[in-house]
């Protein structure tokens, strides 16, 4: 909790940032039991207005910022979607609709496609209606999907498909694969879950084994290879099961920056997990101003914030010492090396935890708006 | 697998060409990818029309750079190849 606050570094060297997330609501008809959004989430009169969204957009584009991706929450839960991609477009922001689908209806992807709206990515909780309704914990939401996804390509709208695996769907990948090609995206997120927010609620029901974990890996290169030009796959691994980090955010503070629904600006969306992070709100300060300055983004900016055995590895420029939010919540130190590395000290700890977390089971906690 | 020069390459949808004024170059927008475009890059998609096929294109960069065809044939070809893996172009009537 008293961490002290890492000085920000006096020469930190990095760009403006190239994409930006906007969680534009919390509020979702589905209820995944892995889902991203804290704990405690907003409600609808807790939520940025159009107006605001409109100049922070503008704002992202004047400071370099070249991808929106425009979440949630589900984003078509606001009924000012349509206004909202207009403004993409006004200011020449790639506009990616990251999506359950569920609120999307033909007509509205239609103007959505009319008003600029770049592309599509499509949430899949599970290959078949029992699955994936028993995730998302909404009765209909399969059905709903495989329409949204053929209405989509039959609008030459790029469609990927975002795929989050786990102990219970993960043996699974190959008819995901299948599916994705027969839709006919571009492109699958193949993004094992990662435990933070409710997934840490799952663990025992969620985590794969490390068989499961390394038969995934196999699979999506294989399907890698015989895709080509066919379908392009981005991987997450299961981190708890590897011996080295993820280069989370491709480093903090370095090429992009969420914005959450009640307009608070952070490095990733799990950032809100490290108590002591201050972070400025665009209501109150312009992006610029929070992108430069923020004592949040400069916190572990560069190098110069890093303890060993960070310090002197000379992995940290691939992988930047990890995730700081895992550090968080298993080292209790945002600072620490990521624990998934093989150098930390709680490695062992951490590897003991996740198998014994792959052979458990429980019912799964699902996310809950408050009431 | 190479590009036939009777094949006509061009961008999908939702891949466009950007100029970002903040960074002062040109990038190639496409779903989660921002590729930054060097001076070759962008000459070769401002060939690149859907109705130019790969021959034309070549012809038309040989003349622009004032380059030998066999010289610049290879580089052309991996640039829309990679582009064409990572899908992002597409070819019609590929004679492969
Ligand atoms: S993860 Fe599930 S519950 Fe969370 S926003 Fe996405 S669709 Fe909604
Ligand atoms: S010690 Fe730090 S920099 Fe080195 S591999 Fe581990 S997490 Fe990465």
């Amino acid at each position: 909790m008293d961490a002290p606050q890492p000085q920000p570094t006096a020469e930190i060297t990095y760009g403006p940032p190239i994409a930006m997330l906007a969680e534009l609501t919390h509020r979702c008809p589905l209820s995944c039991p892995y889902c991203s959004n804290p704990l405690e989430l907003t409600g609808r009169e807790g939520e940025l207005s159009t107006e605001i969204w409109i100049d922070v957009f503008r704002q992202a584009a004047e400071l370099g910022v070249l991808q929106l991706h425009l979440s949630g929450g589900e984003p078509a839960s606001r009924r000012d979607l349509e206004d909202l991609i207009t403004a993409c477009r006004a200011h020449d922001l790639y506009s990616n609709l990251i999506t359950s689908g569920i609120g999307l209806t033909e007509k509205r992807l239609t103007g959505l496609k009319e008003r600029g709206l770049d592309h599509v990515q499509l949430s899949l909780q599970g290959v078949d209606a029992a699955m994936a309704d028993m995730i998302g914990g909404y009765k209909g939401g399969y059905n709903r999907k495989m329409d949204v996804a053929k209405w989509t390509t039959a609008l030459d709208l790029p469609l990927t498909l975002n795929a989050v695996v786990h102990e219970k769907n993960i043996d699974r990948l190959p008819e995901t694969i299948d599916m994705a090609v027969s839709m006919g995206a571009r492109r699958l997120e193949v993004a094992t879950v990662q435990f933070h927010g409710w997934a840490d609620k799952n663990r025992a029901a969620l985590m794969p084994t490390r068989e499961q974990a390394k038969l995934c890996g196999q699979r999506v290169a294989e399907a890698r290879e015989r895709l080509k030009g066919v379908l392009v796959i981005d991987y997450v691994p299961a981190d708890h099961h590897a011996d080295y980090p993820k280069p989370c955010m491709g480093g903090w503070g370095s090429t992009g920056l969420n914005i959450v629904p009640d307009g608070r600006v952070m490095p990733c969306h799990a950032a809100h997990t490290i108590p002591h992070l201050v972070f400025e709100n665009v209501r109150d300060t312009p992006l610029a101003d929070i992108w430069n300055h923020s004592s949040a983004f400069n916190a572990y900016r560069g190098f110069d914030w890093m303890p060993e055995p960070c310090k002197s590895c000379d992995r940290k420029t691939r992988d930047f010492g990890g995730c700081r939010c895992q550090a968080m919540a298993i080292a209790g130190d945002a600072a620490a090396t990521d624990p998934v590395c093989i150098k930390s000290p709680l490695h062992a700890q951490l590897q003991a935890q996740a198998e014994a977390d792959a052979h458990a089971d429980g019912p799964l906690t699902y996310r809950k708006m408050p009431a | 697998m190479s590009i036939p020069e009777t094949a006509t390459p061009h961008l999908l949808s939702g891949v466009r060409t950007k100029y970002d004024k903040v960074r002062g170059n040109w990038v190639l927008l496409a779903p989660e990818r921002a590729v930054k475009l060097d001076q070759i890059g962008v000459a070769i998609l401002e060939e690149t029309t859907g109705s130019c096929t790969f021959g034309n294109i070549l012809d038309a960069l040989s003349t622009k750079y004032n380059a030998p065809r066999e010289q610049i044939s290879g580089d052309v070809q991996k640039f829309l190849t990679s582009l064409i893996d990572r899908r992002m172009m597409e070819v019609r009537d590929v004679s492969v």
